[in-house]
């Protein structure tokens, strides 16, 4: 029931805070991968370049769910800022659930940047189903299709190495964010610039997409510092040997 | 109109789910509403194959680059596709054909994996030296040499208590840090679709 309380207030923080940054809208700190990405879209939007995001194999009924989610966000809006540019931007995921709201995505970004009728299903695609099936159908779309920026923003293990390093080839940015730790470790070696931690789940805030992502940001840093706090009240009480709060 | 019953059959269906973990009474509903979803997801692996196979299928029309992989693909698939309908899952073939083919090609995957991630291990201090990637190539060779060791051969430094530290401490704290961060980032994206704000479906 405490569990159920900290939730309910959670969301009510949630709400307020969206609220106050609607009315003033937050600065928000450097983060280097969001930071480059928005500069490289910018610029690929202008010259029609293409740019692959790729969802990775998270099932949205497991507790990966939410790293797929926030893929989903980054995909609806990249697709809208980059809707009116020459080549489509193509999704592909790993897991048949997930395809099916990335095409959904893709169209309603489109339908944000004003040019749904343009959109083509066939940007939205099923590489494979599972981690390895997903690497392997999604590796010959990121070197034959003159990518010029491949974002990864979901769940990734290990694999994430085969699709950085292809991507890589193309000349390719790479811009890696998942919620694995081992993902995050290869990322972080393999890509041109890699989210850690909870930096995957800033992304919506980073890339515009309104002020419920910059209330939830703000929501995570909050939460983060509580727990800080928490740990540290906790250690010292063990130093001290206050038993019942450490 | 469509828009709101979208969000609130997916609030409503997502509270259901959450509040089953706490209230007793609606674990039923939430039992249903997750087999429900378990349905909807093997209908979507249907529909997801259609998509890889209208995607190759256009490969092929086309004559792309590589279209004779997408031959092969479409062509395993179809045979996969119908002994699978005409054998049990469980048939010897159908394992024989898992066994021999899906498996060993899994495996190939992660031999080509450890020579990717040593080139990018090799590759990362050229292309970004700085702090963090120093400690992250010095820790990977630590956690290497500790867990590596030669037989027979007493290595000092690497059979230090510092090193075992820096494994055990350093690491394992630092990786439930970043850990405690990913969670709380995911009940923050959870309550966002809870509440509608983020909705990846429809144009809301």
């Amino acid at each position: 029931m405490q569990i159920l309380a900290a939730l309910i207030a959670g969301a009510a923080l949630l709400v307020g805070l969206a609220v106050w940054h609607r009315k003033r809208p937050a600065g928000l700190r450097r983060l280097r991968a969001w930071t480059s990405l928005n500069r490289a879209v910018d610029d690929a939007a202008g010259s029609g370049e293409r740019l692959h995001l790729a969802l990775g194999a998270g099932n949205l009924l497991h507790p990966e769910g939410a790293a797929g989610l926030t893929g989903l966000a980054v995909l609806r809006r990249l697709a809208a800022r980059t809707a009116r540019s020459r080549n489509a931007t193509v999704a592909t995921s790993g897991d048949a659930a997930l395809h099916l709201l990335a095409v959904d995505s893709l169209r309603a970004g489109y339908g944000d940047a004003g040019v749904q009728e343009v959109f083509q299903p066939g940007t939205g695609r099923l590489a494979g189903i599972g981690a390895f099936p997903y690497a392997a159908g999604a590796l010959p779309m990121l070197m034959d299709e003159n990518v010029s920026i491949a974002v990864l923003a979901g769940r990734f293990g290990p694999e994430a190495a085969l699709l950085s390093e292809a991507a890589e080839r193309s000349d390719a940015l790479v811009v890696g964010a998942t919620d694995d730790l081992t993902g995050q470790a290869v990322t972080f070696a393999s890509a041109s610039e890699s989210a850690i931690g909870e930096e995957l789940f800033a992304a919506g805030a980073y890339l515009g997409q309104g002020p419920w992502h910059t209330a939830s940001l703000t929501l995570q840093d909050t939460l983060r510092w509580l727990v800080v706090l928490f740990l540290l009240a906790g250690a010292a009480a063990r130093l001290l040997g206050w038993a019942w709060l450490g | 109109m469509v828009r709101v019953a979208l969000a609130l059959v997916a609030g409503g269906a997502g509270l259901v789910v959450l509040l089953g973990y706490f209230l007793p009474e609606l674990r039923a509903a939430q039992a249903l509403l997750l087999r429900w979803g378990m349905i909807l997801a093997s209908a979507a692996v249907l529909v997801g194959i259609l998509n890889l196979a209208s995607v190759h299928l256009g490969k092929l029309r086309h004559r792309e680059k590589n279209a004779p992989y997408s031959a092969v693909l479409i062509a395993s698939l179809a045979a996969t596709f119908v002994l699978g309908l005409l054998l049990k899952p469980g048939h010897p073939v159908l394992a024989a054909i898992i066994n021999a083919i899906v498996v060993p090609a899994e495996g190939t995957f992660m031999a080509l994996l450890s020579i990717s991630l040593l080139s990018a291990g090799v590759r990362l201090l050229q292309r970004r030296l700085d702090l963090m990637s120093i400690l992250f190539v010095a820790s990977a060779i630590a956690v290497l040499l500790s867990s590596a060791r030669v037989p027979s051969i007493e290595t000092p430094i690497v059979d230090s208590a510092a090193v075992s530290w820096l494994t055990d401490v350093f690491s394992l704290s630092g990786a439930r840090g970043i850990l405690l961060g990913v969670s709380l980032g995911a009940i923050a994206t959870g309550l966002r679709v809870l509440l509608g704000a983020d909705r990846p479906y429809g144009d809301g």
